[in-house]
């Protein structure tokens, strides 16, 4: 299972170091989601810094959408369902390695983000550690039910309006999570968000241990 | 047999519905607070109860289905049927929730764990609903659908929990064990109208359970008509090209 990631993992990055979709389409729409989000806000310094989290994750989740709908794309290639079936790929193995490329492809694009966040709304964590934290569970999270989601769009026409209306209520609690997160790493110490670090953590678990063991079945529809 | 059952569950539904609605207008007195609004205590709490019931309906048939030596296509009908009556049931829960709300809070709407999961949950299973349409062989739609809706019933707790460590509203539980808050003829009204909500929700569940069925055979033997129509003109053609 963990070597049919690792290859699933590689072989999704390489296009996209290929093909630069994340780059030069995904990225620049996160920004862009960043900046008119603060326009609607208005100029107000202080209002920008306490709304800078809720538009950070606001931003990363419609971002995820369009690089869950990308990985999605790359396994709707003609006969590639029936190669990896003929080859043995372990159906976990493909969850995880999928998830794997969208959590890299997220974690660059929410460094870039926080830059972004820092320079333009005035971001600052006193606790950079449980921001960090957050993120990466959460990031995990959208990974992984975006592939779930993504393999049960996959073979769908009109999948680009399907997947967010699928995928975005289920999100929610990620979303509500990481901002409550970021909020409290401004100023409080960890124990000031255990419960949003908990959330995160369960709904990570909860959703790998149902890809791994539903992957298999899906793959058979796709 | 299964069609009688339904009639007398039918009919059964309807008279229980009648009588909460007898007992709720006409008998029952209004409450000392809320006065006549208290009223929606007879049909909210339970149009919500029916939902929940429907998707841990929906939510256990796909799991069966999912299973591979309990998988029949039974299940998944029972699961879509399910879905269906409960995203009603949901929507109606939402509309008098926000009504009492209206006139108890003063407002339609508010930031309330058991509201925003109930609302989260309407929009998940009509995300089902819409998968269901994507076209594919049966049990590939099967299989799609009893993931989604697996997926959308665990959603829902971690919803709930996140926004009531969020925020929280909404009044406690309604009825409690020791020291009821409700008594005599409103508690009355109340458990008759858990029952009679709950055997509506039955007779419909088996209404949409037989057309599904029906539509599933409908569509088996368009397949094979269109089959034997294929076979015809292939025996036409040998015809003429031995002739």
């Amino acid at each position: 299972m963990w070597r049919d990631a690792a290859a699933v993992l590689r072989r999704d990055l390489a296009i996209e170091a290929k093909s630069r979709v994340g780059l030069w389409q995904v990225l620049p729409f996160a920004i862009f989601v960043v900046v008119l989000f603060a326009f609607a806000l208005g100029p107000s310094r202080s209002i920008l810094q306490q709304a800078a989290p809720g538009l950070f994750w606001l931003g990363v989740l419609l971002s995820s959408i369009l690089l869950v709908l990308r990985s999605a794309g790359i396994e709707a290639a003609p006969g590639l369902a029936d190669a990896q079936r003929l080859l043995g790929v372990d159906p976990a193995g493909l969850f995880l390695g999928k998830a794997a490329a969208i959590a890299v492809q997220l974690v660059v694009l929410e460094v870039i983000l926080t830059g972004g966040v820092i320079a333009l709304l005035g971001y600052r964590a006193s606790c950079p550690g449980l921001a960090v934290a957050a993120a990466l569970l959460a990031t995990w999270g959208l990974a992984v039910v975006g592939t779930l989601y993504g393999a049960l769009s996959g073979g769908a026409r009109g999948r680009e309006t399907l997947l967010p209306m699928l995928v975005v209520p289920v999100l929610a609690p990620v979303l509500l999570a990481a901002v409550k997160s970021w909020q409290a790493a401004v100023s409080g110490p960890w124990s000031s968000s255990t419960t949003w670090l908990v959330v995160l953590g369960a709904f990570a678990v909860i959703y790998s241990a149902v890809g791994v063991m539903v992957f298999g079945q899906l793959r058979e529809t796709m | 047999m299964t069609t009688q059952l339904r009639r007398t569950i039918g009919v059964l539904a309807l008279l229980g519905l009648a009588a909460t609605v007898w007992l709720g207008l006409w008998v029952t007195p209004p409450d000392a607070v809320q006065g006549n609004y208290a009223r929606f205590l007879y049909i909210h709490p339970p149009l919500a109860w029916v939902a929940y019931l429907a998707y841990g309906l929906a939510a256990v048939s796909s799991v069966l289905y999912l299973v591979p030596r309990t998988r029949n296509l039974a299940f998944d009908r029972l699961a879509v049927s399910a879905v269906e009556v409960g995203v009603i049931y949901t929507l109606l829960t939402l509309l008098t929730g926000s009504l009492w709300g209206k006139n108890t809070w003063g407002v339609y709407w508010v930031w309330d764990a058991r509201l925003t999961s109930t609302a989260f949950m309407a929009v998940l299973f009509l995300g089902y609903l819409a998968l269901r349409r994507v076209p594919g062989e049966p049990h590939q739609v099967a299989k799609r659908s009893a993931v989604a809706a697996l997926v959308a019933f665990i959603d829902v707790p971690i919803v709930h929990f996140s926004v009531q460590w969020w925020n929280t509203l909404h009044q406690g539980q309604t009825i409690q064990i020791q020291g009821n808050a409700v008594h005599g003829s409103m508690a009355w009204t109340l458990l008759l109208g858990f029952v009679s909500f709950t055997l509506a929700f039955v007779w419909m569940l088996m209404l949409r359970y037989q057309l599904e069925r029906a539509r599933s055979t409908a569509a088996d033997s368009a397949l094979a008509e269109a089959v034997a129509a294929r076979r015809r003109e292939g025996d036409l053609a040998a015809t003429e090209v031995s002739a």
